[in-house]
């Protein structure tokens, strides 16, 4: 399948349209300078002139269309990319959010007139309570990395409740790197430890760095090269002889649905990525949910107002908000969460039911050792055995012949595939690690194993010219770290840095 | 083809891949051209110690940002900081450029030298290497 990128010469947004054109026409009356003195304050008011771009709808619509077809998403096309679980999101789940009791209520409407929301919010605490196995959970965190930060902030608020100072958090050397980064914006010291050859927690190590200062030890499982972490019993046993709390990183969490829970395996707080396991939209920076779930002694630390249900002697029902708990950490959110993405899982947990979670973790398992076993004649396999959802691959051979697992992935981008995860984890070079999800189709997944086979065979010089065919060839990854522009008005300023 | 890495005749090493360069009660401390050529470009050295902080063997004294990953440096020896190379905030790519000269990164006081006799010797890493080649 030849692949072509489309490709414009499209300018931002901001360089675009004059301040003439506009999308929406106001009546005169809008306009009237009178109307607006009558109904904004003149000390309010904006003195000098908006600066947003003036389009037209139909230019509007083009635009977005346009850099929607230079993009790459999910309904692209394969998107193998380890640890993010970038499964097809249904679009039932997409219709159901968009109608108009979801999607037309706001946050700030009396608790009366939208029973139904907090109704649902209310059941999907419940679902996902089974299915992570703990006692309570709370939808309000806006992302995984801030379910990360609440949940360190609760486990925080429970070792001060009981008059302890503990400050540090421990995790492996194979963590995904938010674990690191919201142990220090929740104020703890990150302590990393080495890990085993097979990417599982190395036990001695744990126990040496477990003290009276430890507040958590953050862990995912199965673990990121794909191996369940069979010790995770002993684990919680040692973590908590230490009064230290056990964190679970959900990420991997499609792997093990309906088979086990996290906790089963002794987990006090536990983190749900709806968009890895839910199958709700990957944020990319826009509306996500990290729900967290604790268990019964931490659950009167959870963020609040909670949502609750009332059943009134008459035998009706009422969902009302709780706001007044007082071991509670505070609010987390404005509100209660980004809502339209709790509906699509609600709906997707609905739709797949009990039974049908654990078949997706099946399939999901399938599918990533049917790759595995079909790839790993190709680049060696670092350590031997099946794998869960995901398995990492060693690029090395690559190297060995002038080129590198980047340019690996540069290739899959010319042939239509998301390039997989890429050095991580950093416990041995050049890893490539690879999550085919439960979505994809045998079809699917043999055309990649042909398109791993050519990059296999291919001369180090054709590999370093990838890609070809996508909308940009290879970027300049350190000009763009070493430069990060990240507004328009930082790029405007940055022009005029340069502009000799 | 296989790389590469050059070592340094004059220095000791860690099995972690920084180096130390000793000159008389202090030294210069840097990270390999192994490690350099493992992170990739750098795009930033973030200095975990300030001068005349008190550090000790084994302990981050700085971070390295490379495009591929970000690492953490330990120190190969105890004592106290005496310099930072501040031109490293500017021009982070001299570690890539030359990693055992301008591109040092500490500067400390030793505090216990016997701990440089622990440390591996040019030949020994050059073992070390052919290891983690093989990997």
């Amino acid at each position: 399948m030849a692949y072509r990128q489309a490709k414009y010469d499209e300018l931002l947004i901001f360089e675009m349209g004059c301040i003439e054109k506009q999308a929406a026409c106001f009546s005169q009356e809008c306009l009237d300078p009178t109307m607006i003195d009558k109904f904004i304050p003149k000390e309010i008011r904006k003195k000098d002139d908006i600066n947003i771009p003036g389009l037209t709808e139909v230019e509007i619509a083009r635009h977005y269309t346009r850099l929607s077809q230079m993009n790459w998403g999910v309904d692209s096309g394969f998107y193998p990319l380890g640890s993010c679980t970038m499964k097809y999101n249904p679009k039932f789940s997409e219709k159901m959010a968009s109608l108009e009791g979801f999607a037309l209520t706001h946050p700030m409407q009396p608790v009366d007139m939208v029973q139904g929301n907090l109704e649902l919010i209310y059941e999907l605490e419940k679902i996902l309570s089974v299915i992570g196995g703990i006692e309570a959970v709370t939808l309000q965190p806006a992302a995984g990395a801030h379910g990360e930060f609440t949940g360190l902030l609760i486990a925080r608020a429970f070792h001060e409740a009981k008059g302890e100072e503990r400050d540090e958090v421990i995790l492996p050397d194979t963590a995904h790197g938010t674990n690191p980064a919201s142990g220090a914006m929740a104020g703890l010291k990150v302590i990393e430890i080495p890990s085993e050859g097979d990417g599982c927690v190395n036990i001695e190590a744990l126990e040496a760095a477990l003290s009276n200062r430890t507040c958590a030890f953050m862990l995912t499982n199965p673990n990121t090269l794909g191996i369940f972490e069979r010790r995770v019993r002993e684990i919680a046993e040692k973590v908590h002889a230490h009064g230290a709390l056990l964190y679970y990183d959900g990420a991997n969490l499609n792997a093990v649905m309906g088979k086990t829970t996290p906790g089963k395996m002794g987990f006090d707080i536990v983190h749900f990525n709806l968009h890895k396991t839910f199958g709700t939209p990957h944020g990319g920076g826009g509306p996500g949910a990290g729900p967290i779930g604790v268990t019964k002694e931490l659950e009167k630390f959870l963020p609040v107002p909670r949502v609750l249900k009332l059943v009134k002697d008459d035998g009706s029902i009422k969902f009302d908000l709780h706001h007044k708990l007082p071991y509670t950490i505070g609010k987390i959110h404005g509100q209660l969460g980004n809502f339209l993405v709790l509906v699509k899982a609600y709906v997707y947990t609905l739709l797949v039911g009990g039974d049908g979670l654990e078949k997706v973790s099946e399939a999901a398992v399938m599918n990533s050792n049917y790759l595995k076993m079909k790839l790993e004649h190709l680049f060696p396999l670092p350590y031997p055995g099946l794998r869960k959802h995901e398995f990492v691959l060693n690029g090395s051979i690559l190297k060995k012949k002038g080129a590198s697992t980047l340019d690996a992935a540069k290739w899959l981008l010319d042939e239509g595939i998301h390039a997989p995860t890429i050095y991580f984890p950093q416990i041995f070079h050049e890893a490539i690690m690879i999550e085919p999800t439960e979505t994809e189709t045998i079809e699917e997944m043999n055309r990649f194993v042909e398109v791993m086979k050519a990059i296999a065979e291919a001369d180090a010089e054709e590999l370093r010219k990838c890609p070809q065919n996508t909308t940009r060839k290879r970027l300049d990854e350190t000009f763009a770290a070493k430069n990060m522009i990240f507004t328009y008005r930082a790029l405007r300023d940055w022009r005029e840095r340069n502009a000799d | 083809m296989t790389e590469e890495f050059e070592i340094d005749n004059d220095l000791r090493y860690t099995k972690n891949h920084e180096w130390i360069r000793v000159e008389g009660v202090s030294g210069l401390v840097g990270v390999t051209d192994f490690a350099q050529k493992q992170l990739g470009d750098i795009t930033y050295i973030e200095f975990e110690v300030e001068e005349d902080d008190e550090v000790g063997a084994g302990e981050i004294f700085t971070t390295v940002e490379a495009v591929k990953a970000s690492e953490p440096c330990y120190l190969p020896a105890s004592g106290k900081i005496i310099e930072l190379n501040y031109e490293l905030e500017d021009e982070p790519e001299l570690v890539n450029k030359d990693p055992y000269r301008k591109g040092w990164m500490v500067k400390i006081e030793l505090t216990e030298p016997s701990q440089l006799e622990k440390l591996l010797s040019p030949a020994e890493y050059g073992e070390l290497l052919k290891e983690v080649e093989h990997q």
